[in-house]
């Protein structure tokens, strides 16, 4: 583990000022933030739900495309750390009248505030920020770059799951060209020691996509024999309209994950799904409330790894996240 | 009447007549009147003892942006006139998608004169294709030309009617003049900012594929081998685009090509970061087309080096990637790039890139310029091939900042710039180098 203290509120992981993504991340890094994770888990199990780690800490959840779930979670993981934080969404904001990012951001800065969450619907916008101001900047997704804290949450719960990530067999299913959950776990799974695949009509794979170090499926049927975990992604009904895909229905038949599908692989299947599922048709309802789905320890373990990543890049060390917890730094 | 210019003590380096050694250069009344060895100039004139640097025929790119009318903001016709110079260059064709567009002929004479005033390279307007650049209907062709337009292109929109180019190459032929296509199929480039492959797919950029440029310029090739047009294709970056042109030329198709200075010299890989700086259309592309780019340019299946010098405001490129405008700019660092990559890397010689920065591009357009033959219009450019320079935007001329060379060091570096026979640029005396060994300043003149 490289246990760098440097200054400028870096933690004991050496992440540096912000997280933008799981790329330029090692294992030591990605496992050292699960690491983290574990001890946050239990703060949601309590009658009482806080403590006081973040306390003082002002962040803001800059949210300028919608979300529902991350948004929430990190709302949560802030406010279980006794952070204050403040919620801007792009309608009704100075950003809706044109402002650009820089001014967004100039502008929170100098109302001193210590942490900015951000979702944005352009590629590289968390990195625009983060090297424009002097907050820690997270990245809640942007554009179909990346999306480290929901790839970590996956991990943490494939980790549950297995004991390990390494040698596991992962297949990510469905419209990897449009995904940025698909890139953050491809690149923390990989750097973690999985083996991982695509699958999904070639509409929906980028070119280039094996050049990351991923093997390409194209069929469904292959990806369910060869792999443990099916990670099955979201397909956005506008890529229908866009020409994606033909119809839903075509969709569900080829590359939905069926209970049928689920009971002819030759070994134990774990189901994933970043939510919000279309049940019919990337995922049947009975594989996502069925014995194979961990779609639901998914959310409850993002909670604890927002809650790990707001503590570290907050200045906070692995090793005494346990005592921080009960007393508050 | 302005006196007599003697320039002495050059490298006389002239390709269109196979002319490279020590001379002197006489420049009267706006034309070059004599040059060789052993020339004296008469007592009147101005010596400028340019101490062993290059004396060259002005450089001539045929394909600029200068922002007016519309986004002044970014370059005006002056600025980009001056900056040209400072780049060397005497003569530059600006793109019609100014706002408005430069569709009718009073919008040709108000740039012609503007570049005029500039005193800057003489400004040469290329005319919209079509009305509005829309695409659907010929622009009054002949009244451009009449009005002092040299070409018609619709740039930055691709003519995607085959039809409408097939009767803009069959129409120019009256008029003498090409048709540029910007090649691009919008239906595959759709929504792209940066060329398709493995560094978009990690960065989450929508991607241009090869085969947008390459399919256009397939068929565009045909339609001019069906008529008889003069094509150029602008700014080629693709391997594939390359053997299309080269096929054409071979099946005799009037069809003539360009490639700007940063496909020349960088790659895909430059958009790392999101650096918006690298964000142009067409896309930079991978090092295996940048090679083929190299090698075509040398071999002369790529006639001529052309900046698609393209400014635009900081603010506007300080922006989320998918946001910020495509462009960069070139002019001033045209010279520079092209003797790292083609002279350093041992493609062409000295001779060679001046050629495809003045005599080919004269060549193909038919210019009066792009030679230092006696009678010529008196368009010299004085460089020092050899100075190491690093670029500072901020000493640009132009207008905008906008260039993926920022900090980087380059070979070769303008010194002075006539037009018909006036000094238009002069490196400032603070720019130039000093210390043991340093060519004296070409200002130094004595009488």
């Amino acid at each position: 583990m490289t246990a760098t203290t440097s200054s400028g509120g870096t933690d004991g992981l050496g992440l540096g000022k912000d997280l933008t993504g799981l790329q330029q991340l090692s294992c030591e890094q990605i496992e050292g933030i699960l690491d983290t994770a574990e001890p946050f888990k239990e703060i949601s199990e309590r009658r009482s739900k806080k403590v006081p780690v973040l306390r003082g800490k002002t962040i803001v959840n800059l949210f300028l495309e919608p979300s529902t779930r991350t948004r929430i979670s990190f709302e949560f993981a802030e406010k279980r750390l006794s952070a204050d934080t403040v919620n801007i969404a792009s309608s009704g904001s100075s950003v809706e009248k044109g402002e650009s990012l820089v001014d967004t951001a100039r502008n929170l800065e100098a109302m001193r505030i210590d942490m900015v969450v951000i979702r944005h619907g352009s590629s590289g916008a968390a990195r625009f920020l983060a090297d424009r101001i002097p907050s820690n900047v997270i990245n809640a997704g942007d554009g179909q770059h990346e999306h480290p804290t929901q790839a970590l949450l996956d991990l943490l719960t494939i980790r549950d799951r297995f004991g390990s990530i390494a040698g596991r067999r992962v297949c990510i299913v469905g419209d990897v060209r449009h995904s940025r959950v698909a890139r953050s776990d491809i690149w923390g799974l990989l750097r973690c020691g999985a083996e991982v695949a695509v699958c999904g009509p070639k509409t929906l794979i980028p070119l280039g996509i094996e050049e990351l170090g991923v093997t390409v499926l194209s069929r469904v049927e292959e990806a369910i024999e060869w792999a443990e975990v099916v990670y099955v992604l979201r397909l956005q009904l506008e890529r229908m309209d866009a020409g994606f895909v033909p119809s839903l229905r075509e969709y569900n038949r080829f590359f939905g994950i069926s209970r049928a599908r689920l009971e002819r692989a030759p070994g134990e299947i774990t189901v994933l799904h970043p939510g919000p599922m279309n049940r019919g048709v990337e995922i049947d309802s009975d594989v996502a409330d069925g014995p194979w789905s961990l779609i639901l320890p998914q959310v409850t373990n993002g909670v604890a790894v927002r809650m790990a990543v707001l503590y570290l890049l907050a200045g906070g060390s692995p090793e005494r996240a346990e005592s921080a917890k009960e007393a508050g730094e | 009447m302005s006196r007599p210019v003697l320039l002495t003590g050059g490298r006389l380096l002239d390709p269109s007549q196979e002319l490279d050694g020590p001379g002197a250069l006489l420049i009267r009344n706006g034309r070059i009147e004599a040059c060789g060895p052993d020339l004296v100039g008469p007592d009147e004139a101005e010596i400028v003892d340019v101490g062993g640097l290059v004396v060259a025929p002005g450089f001539i790119d045929v394909h600029v942006h200068f922002r007016e009318p519309g986004d002044e903001h970014k370059e005006t016709i002056e600025s980009g006139a001056r900056a040209a110079a400072a780049g060397g260059f005497t003569t530059v064709w600006t793109m019609p998608n100014t706002d408005p567009p430069i569709d009718d002929p009073a919008a040709v004479g108000f740039v012609r004169a503007a570049g005029e005033r500039a005193g800057g390279a003489r400004v040469y307007p290329v005319g919209a294709a079509s009305r509005g650049l829309r695409g659907e209907k010929m622009t009054e062709v002949g009244e451009l030309v009449a009005a002092g337009a040299v070409a018609v292109s619709d740039d930055g929109n691709p003519i995607w009617n085959a039809g409408l180019l097939r009767r803009l190459l069959e129409y120019t032929q009256t008029f003498d003049i090409p048709v540029l296509q910007h090649a691009e199929d919008g239906e595959l480039s759709c929504g792209g900012v940066m060329n398709e492959g493995k560094v978009a797919t990690a960065l989450g950029l929508k991607g241009v594929p090869n085969a947008a440029e390459a399919g256009m310029v397939a068929r565009d090739c045909y339609v001019a081998e069906l008529t008889g047009g003069h094509l150029h294709v602008c700014h080629v970056s693709t391997r594939e685009a390359v053997e299309q042109v080269r096929r054409a030329k071979e099946r005799g198709a009037h069809v003539t090509a360009e490639v700007t200075p940063h496909h020349l010299a960088l790659t895909e890989d430059a958009v790392r970061g999101y650096r918006t700086e690298a964000k142009m259309n067409p896309p930079l592309r991978t090092a295996e087309d940048r090679e083929t780019l190299l090698d075509a340019l040398a071999d002369g299946t790529i006639d001529v080096i052309a900046t698609d010098h393209a400014p635009h405001h900081y603010e506007e490129k300080e922006r989320e990637f998918d946001d910020a405008p495509f462009g960069v700019v070139g002019l001033e660092t045209a010279l520079g790039v092209a003797l790292i990559e083609l002279v350093e890397s041992g493609r062409l010689s000295l001779g060679g890139v001046v050629d495809r920065l003045s005599c080919a591009p004269a060549r193909i357009m038919g210019l009066e310029v792009g030679t230092l033959r006696p009678g010529a219009r008196g368009d010299i450019v004085v460089f020092d091939p050899a100075e190491r320079w690093t670029v500072d935007a901020s000493t640009f001329v132009s207008g905008s900042r906008n260039t993926p060379f920022a900090g980087k060091e380059l070979v070769g570096r303008v010194r002075a710039t006539w037009v018909d026979g006036k000094r238009r640029y002069e490196l400032p005396k603070e720019a130039s180098p000093v210390g043991e060994g340093a060519p004296p300043y070409v200002g130094q003149s004595s009488v």
